[in-house]
């Protein structure tokens, strides 16, 4: 069972759209418990990838290797390392939270809905497993299936124009990214990962490369300027979908930066480090002024999470100058690991964040800022929580925000002051806009007579929220564990920044 | 004087041209109401032919009345595949012919004698073979555009259809004259070794550039595409169906037996002629569908944009580019069916599924077969994990090879264009909400219903598990 670990991790939840599509809408019910079940034993099974996997060797591991086209030599190449592991796990929790988070509030075509999130969760875990481009690529592409039908069938009400948007933008770039792997596979014959990072290529084509990959890659992080589709898409999505797009959809970005990027075209990284950097402080500085003026909740959180992607960004590619510039390898691993901390850290405090606008959303039907207020005499409970993400959210020590910005502003340092001066501003802008929210929604006296009616969190959304609770507190308190489990791989990826390949 | 080997590989030819004028006897002596045992007949008569084709297939290349005839792995693909998708045509058809009172005989047997000459063409040894074998399509085709009588638009249809068609075969022909001027032959491989030993001459360029008009009509890529569009529109929606898949393999066919066995030594002068048709198809497909309102009017430009596609694969000029070629166009042809399909089957009596709007909400009244649609909808615009994205990496991958990287990525920009007219149905089956006494699946035909959903699952299945069909026409074409 073990040998195919992967593969059962990838086609389990795609297996269970079958019978949650046959429960058919006369029985939603049949469908949410089917959808749950298959979601928490997706989720047991990738628990097993744990003891399976030997952190302290690093590497690819849990190989599976299957012909696919052997004519042409694309392979179903499967294998996982640290990184890999940590981010299947996210996906893990994140489906069984969005399939409780939407049990009720899903009414029209709840067993479409369900085998939506099924499918999803299936591209998304092959995505972090695959080890041959092509493979990577259909996973990559297929995802955007699944969202597409999420947004535009739940969506709000401007949910067409959202999902089209949303669908266009990220199929342009992958598209790119496609004709780049074409290009490698017309040099090596072959679409073999590792065979990739070892091929030796110009500089002029690892520039095009490098910009062809940046984009498709960037606009699914996203980074300034190809962000804009994302509060489209945010605002528009039901909360699933927000949460799923949140907490993992976007890693998928990043994940794709470090697998393709940093082996592939090492040389052009180093070359158009600045760009990422420079863009990556954007992200974070004008992004977070952006997120300060907005009145919708969901908005103001969409552009948090571009503003918290800018740190993962700025971790890996300051490892590029780090490494061979200051031939600071220990730095570069620090920058490198914060990157990848604060990718699963993000993951479970945007999912959180949403999951608290959905429920908020759910009884108000309003996601204007300005319509709430005094949250907290109504709905202490929620308000514990919600107090909470919000402070993970600005960084606060002790949550899982903390120690992934933390270690990647402290690893710019040793680039440059001025990059750590405005990484470091974050920790301003984001209290503002986040404390500010929470201030507007939860304190004050309340002035709007619906919000007085409202009831407090019931059992299943306490579930759902304490899951997110302690996954923000179990990693920001104790990151130990996380970080064994990525640093060998981290320690590759930095090993493999310093090789020249021209 | 022909022996009996001679016979013996035309097997299935003969016996489906037997086959047919049997139908044919049999339709005239069988009572109207009797008509469906026609209907499951030919479709026996198919899948028997099917048989023959597969059984029969040698190992290697096998010739025929002084090599007239070529029988070789890559036509039997293009056979089977033809066979196949005419099958689902028939079945597909029925409950929408017997609801206009157009279930008749004839239906059945011109597309029989069409793909009678798909077979022939395909397996042509000789420039006259070729042109008999399109002769014989073309003009099985010309009359069951026409079928339709009592309507206006079938009827200017045809007509356009038959004048355009008449016009490039005479350029086909033409072009063969100069070519046959220059080599002093007609037999293919005979031209093969001539080009390869003599020098090429001006007279067989020229040749050539007619040529390429009738394969560029024949696939109907731009800037020959203009039929293309009317008849989709004008002829009823089963010869459509026909149209889109099987006359687009036999063109697959034709451009592969003249370039590749014929002409392979003018590649250098072919090849980016090709290109440059490939760009405008895959431009004018993509951009002019982007505004069609009717179904089958965008389907028709997504014809053109897909022939673009297919072309890129061909202007490789390698084995690899033609099984790639290939594989696009067995891929195009299963999808039409269900693009195709999904429209007959919402047809009825009284309600023909013509326009995009008629889609509104069909996922609320039969999920099924809006899934189907949105499979080939997603498969047709190239997305992963579906059959139409593998087919599009192919021949981009055989772009990118020949040396054309500029091909590819227009290819790709086109893709994203296109994207946005396939989403667009989606959009309308998935997101809008259902009109009164609009869409719904109402064929109960179980055969139909059977059939279609298989088709649509395959691309699915196709998509997942490829590689088979891949190494089988790569194979075909002498790859290991």
């Amino acid at each position: 069972m073990f040998n195919h670990l992967l593969s059962l991790l990838i086609w389990l939840p795609l297996a269970g759209t079958v019978p949650v599509l046959m429960a058919g809408s006369s029985r939603p019910n049949l469908a949410r418990w089917l959808a749950l079940l298959f979601m928490v034993l997706t989720f047991v099974a990738s628990l097993f990838l744990l003891p399976q996997y030997n952190a302290d060797l690093g590497g690819m591991q849990l190989v599976e290797h299957h012909a696919w086209a052997s004519t042409i030599n694309v392979h179903y190449n499967l294998a996982v390392d640290g990184i890999s592991i940590a981010l299947i796990i996210l996906t893990t929790i994140i489906g069984v939270l969005v399939v409780a988070g939407a049990w009720e509030i899903i009414k029209t075509n709840t067993h479409q809905y369900m085998a939506a999130m099924l499918a999803l969760e299936s591209m998304l875990i092959g995505v972090f497993c695959a080890t041959d481009a092509l493979l990577f690529y259909v996973f990559f592409e297929a995802m955007l299936i699944p969202m597409f039908i999420l947004i535009g069938v739940w969506g709000g009400p401007r949910r067409v124009y959202a999902t089209l948007k949303f669908f266009i933008y990220t199929f342009l770039g992958s598209i790119c990214f496609l004709i780049g792997i074409l290009y490698l596979y017309s040099k090596a014959g072959t679409f073999d990962l590792h065979t990739l990072a070892a091929l030796p290529l110009s500089m002029t084509e690892q520039s095009w490369l490098f910009g062809a990959f940046v984009l498709a890659f960037a606009i699914k992080v996203p980074m300034v300027p190809v962000h804009t589709w994302l509060p489209d898409a945010h605002v528009e999505a039901p909360t699933g979908g927000s949460v799923y797009l949140a907490a993992v959809m976007l890693k998928v970005g990043t994940y794709g930066m470090l697998r393709f990027i940093l082996p592939i075209t090492p040389d052009a990284g180093m070359h158009y480090m600045w760009l990422i950097v420079v863009l990556s402080l954007v992200a974070i500085i004008y992004i977070g002024y952006v997120a300060l003026t907005q009145e919708d909740m969901k908005k103001l959180v969409a552009y948090s999470s571009i503003a918290h992607m800018g740190f993962v960004t700025l971790g890996m590619f300051i490892a590029f100058v780090l490494v061979r510039d200051l031939g600071s390898v220990e730095t570069a691993r620090l920058g490198m690991q914060g990157a990848v901390i604060q990718m699963i850290s993000h993951g479970f405090v945007s999912g959180a964040m949403f999951t608290c606008i959905g429920i908020m959303y759910d009884q108000l039907h309003t996601r204007i800022i300005k319509e709430y207020g005094g949250l907290v005499n109504v709905m202490p409970w929620f308000a514990v929580f919600y107090v909470l993400f919000a402070f993970s959210n600005t960084g606060l020590p002790g949550t899982s925000g903390f120690v992934g910005e933390f270690m990647v502003i402290l690893a710019s340092f040793h680039m440059s002051a001025w990059v750590a001066f405005f990484a470091a501003f974050t920790l301003v802008i984001g209290a503002g806009y986040t404390l500010w929210l929470v201030k507007r929604v939860m304190w004050g006296r309340i002035h709007n007579p619906h919000v007085a009616q409202m009831r407090d969190i019931n059992k299943r959304e306490a579930f759902v929220l304490t899951v997110f609770a302690l996954m923000i507190l179990f990693i920001g308190i104790w990151p130990q564990p996380l970080v064994h489990l990525t640093d060998s791989s981290v320690a590759q990826l930095v090993q493999q920044l310093a090789i020249h390949k021209l | 004087m022909p022996t009996i080997n001679d016979i013996l590989v035309l097997l299935p030819e003969f016996y489906l041209v037997a086959a047919a004028c049997l139908l044919l006897l049999m339709d005239a002596f069988i009572k109207p109401e009797q008509r469906g045992t026609l209907h499951w007949c030919s479709i026996v008569v198919l899948l028997v032919a099917i048989y023959l084709v597969i059984a029969g297939q040698p190992d290697v290349t096998v010739t025929a009345f002084g090599n007239m005839f070529i029988r070789d792995p890559a036509s039997e693909i293009i056979k089977v595949f033809v066979l196949l998708c005419t099958v689902l045509v028939f079945i597909f058809s029925r409950p929408y012919l017997i609801d206009r009172k157009r279930f008749v005989g004839e239906f059945y047997t011109l597309m029989i004698f069409a793909v009678i000459g798909v077979m022939l063409m395909v397996s042509a040894g000789n420039l006259v073979m070729i042109y008999l074998g399109l002769e014989m399509l073309t003009l099985s085709s010309y009359a069951l555009v026409a079928l339709n009588r009592d309507s206006p638009l079938s009827s200017e249809a045809a007509i356009k259809y038959f004048v355009l068609g008449a016009l490039t075969s005479g350029m086909l022909l033409y072009g063969m004259s100069m070519v046959y001027g220059a080599a002093g032959t007609l037999d293919l491989a005979q031209l093969h070794e001539a080009i390869a030993q003599g020098t090429v001459s001006r007279l067989m360029v020229f040749g050539l550039i007619f040529m390429l008009v009738g394969i560029a009509f024949e696939l109907g890529a731009a800037p020959f595409h203009m039929w293309i569009p009317d008849v989709y529109q004008g002829a009823s929606t089963p010869v459509t169906t026909f149209i889109a898949s099987v006359s687009k393999l036999a063109a697959f066919g034709l451009a592969w037996r003249l370039l590749d066995t014929g002409l392979a030594g003018l590649s250098n002068y072919w090849q980016p002629m090709l290109a440059v048709i490939s760009v405008l198809s895959m431009g004018i497909g993509n951009l002019v569908a982007l505004v069609q309102t009717n179904i089958k009017r965008m389907l028709a430009y997504s014809t053109i944009a897909h022939m673009g596609f297919l072309l890129m694969g061909i202007t490789n000029a390698t084995p690899g580019g033609y099984a790639s070629a290939m594989f696009y166009a067995i891929c195009y042809a299963l999808m039409s069916t269900v693009a195709f399909g999904v429209v007959l089957a919402m047809a009825r009596a009284g309600f023909e599924c013509e326009e995009i709007s008629d889609l509104k909400g069909l996922n609320e009244r039969s999920p099924w077969f809006a899934g189907m649609m949105a499979i080939s909808m997603f498969s047709l615009a190239g997305v992963p994990p579906l059959f139409g994205f593998y087919a599009k990496y192919l021949v981009l991958q055989a772009a990118i090879n020949a040396g054309y990287l500029w091909l590819a990525i227009c290819g790709i920009v086109m893709a994203i264009i296109g994207l946005w007219y396939y989403l667009h149905v989606i959009k309308v089956m998935y997101f809008d909400q259902p009109e009164e006494g609009g869409a719904t699946v109402s064929a109960s035909d179980s055969s139909l219903r059977v059939v279609l959903s298989l088709n649509g699952l395959a691309l699915l299945a196709l998509g997942v598990y490829w590689g088979p069909l891949l190494g089988w026409c790569r194979r075909s074409l002498g790859l290991s």
